[in-house]
């Protein structure tokens, strides 16, 4: 497990106040709850601070837990995301993230080896070669933000089942962790991850994907919001232990099904 | 036994002399009512915070009158209090139809008396001296906004489950349109209740009815 704690970044404060012009007030980040009008009403009904933010967001992070159940029961491993015509493809497809485009990580190609760990039998790393040379397919699928806007997109690559198959890895593991060049990281339940439609992507619209998109490669899952689809890839980990995310761990719900 | 029955007799004068008004909405009517109240008011708060997000229109909402503080905040609200809303909804609409208080109250809803309504409304001669009997505008608009609450509730879960539910969402048009179609029903519901707000502090009975139940 230390190997894996060693991967955990930090949260890059620099990154995350570039983020907060677009998204997120600074300040309000730990005042989650002073809400204006319709939550001074509600203090006002009930006669007491429930500005008191800590203990409120206990109780939203407990019910949001609470959602995290309902959707796993919800998810049915055998539902497809629609697909959709090359015709319907968004274009330009929107470049989206915490940092701006000209910040998106570097990955060298030549050296870049994809990290696998956890409860697998093949820790050999994967370079980009090995990697393309995967049998791969293509898929037409909406991306939902948790932002609310969606984009049509066409990604190739490899079904992420058919490589935790290739590493030995023991699907009964409760999830897979994914950890990217810049920080970002997540962790996704096993049965999404086994869903026929999750796939490490390694094209996006036919080509290399471009740095912007992702480049060496993105997990990407139809059946969840595109935060819960990491960019910039480096490493994976099948685990027993939920390992959080960037922003699941600042309080965007960790199912974020679709 | 003839001064039981005397007092019997006394105790109906005395009912006749001060009758105790009828009760006009029943215990499960305004508990539902006021749950309902905070649980919309918690939706629409954190709602508007979360279009701001990616918004549909060229404007926003101010960051004054929406709840959470930014967006992750705002999904936290809105997927809790979606639970009461959806919850509280399905317990009022079940005893709503089985006590035949919507077919009682509600129905039926004639155009023509619609508009002589809206007239009288608009001229300041509709009578609400019986709480107990809704006008047609009321009508009209109470089971509008009823329409407007399952409408929201089911584009709300098309939106939330595209593809678990993507069959519901194909009914809205897919998760574009579900988008659409969720905020008209929020702007329905927000018009509705600047005037049931407005009507109920213009007859403040009305606001005690809800409380006490006559």
């Amino acid at each position: 497990m230390k190997r894996i704690r060693r991967f955990i970044p930090g949260v890059d404060r620099q990154l995350l106040i570039k983020d907060a012009a677009k998204l997120m007030p600074k300040p309000s980040r730990r005042a989650f709850l002073r809400g204006g009008a319709s939550l001074g009403a509600l203090t006002f009904l009930t006669g007491c601070d429930i500005v008191d933010g800590v203990s409120a967001e206990k109780v939203l992070r407990k019910i949001s837990h609470f959602n995290d159940g309902a959707q796993a029961w919800l998810f049915n491993p055998n539902k497809f995301a629609p697909v959709y015509p090359e015709s319907a493809i968004t274009k330009p497809f929107p470049f989206n993230a915490y940092y701006q485009e000209d910040e998106a990580p570097e990955v060298d190609p030549a050296t870049f080896q994809l990290e696998v760990g956890g409860l697998i039998d093949n820790k050999e790393p994967w370079s980009l070669k090995r990697l393309y040379a995967l049998q791969q397919e293509s898929q037409v699928t909406r991306l939902i933000c948790v932002e609310g806007w969606s984009a049509i997109g066409k990604w190739t690559g490899v079904r992420l089942s058919e490589f935790l198959r290739r590493l030995g890895a023991d699907t009964r593991a409760r999830y897979v962790w994914f950890q990217c060049a810049e920080g970002y990281s997540n962790t996704i339940d096993m049965a999404t991850a086994l869903h026929p439609q999750t796939q490490l992507s390694f094209k996006f619209a036919d080509e290399i994907l471009p740095r912007k998109y992702g480049f060496p490669m993105k997990c990407r899952m139809p059946t969840k919001l595109g935060f819960k689809n990491p960019k910039h890839v480096i490493g994976m980990h099948v685990t027993n232990k939920d390992l959080g995310g960037y922003w699941e761990d600042q309080g965007y719900n960790w199912f974020s099904g679709l | 036994m003839l001064f039981g029955k005397l007092e019997r007799m006394a105790s109906i004068d005395a009912a006749a002399v001060t009758p105790e008004p009828a009760i006009i909405h029943p215990y499960w009517v305004r508990i539902t009512h006021w749950l309902n109240a905070l649980a919309v008011v918690v939706m629409i708060g954190s709602g508007w915070e979360i279009y701001n997000a990616s918004p549909l229109f060229p404007f926003t909402f101010p960051k004054s009158i929406t709840l959470g503080g930014w967006l992750a905040g705002a999904l936290l609200w809105h997927f809790a209090a979606m639970w009461l809303l959806a919850i509280n909804g399905l317990i009022y609409l079940t005893l709503g139809f089985v006590t035949g208080r919507f077919r009682r109250k509600l129905w039926p809803i004639r155009p023509s008396e619609v508009i002589a309504d809206t007239r009288a409304a608009l001229t300041f001669r509709l009578s609400h001296d019986d709480l107990s009997i809704y006008n047609a505008v009321q009508r009209l608009l109470y089971a509008g906004v009823i329409v407007a609450g399952v409408v929201i509730v089911l584009s709300g879960l098309a939106m939330w489950k595209p593809v678990q539910l993507q069959e519901l969402a194909a009914l809205f048009g897919g998760y574009e349109a579900s988008r659409y179609v969720h905020f008209f029903a929020m702007a329905a519901i927000v018009g509705f209740l600047v005037i049931h707000v407005i009507l109920a502090i213009v007859v403040p009975r009305s606001l005690r009815a809800m409380i006490a139940g006559r």
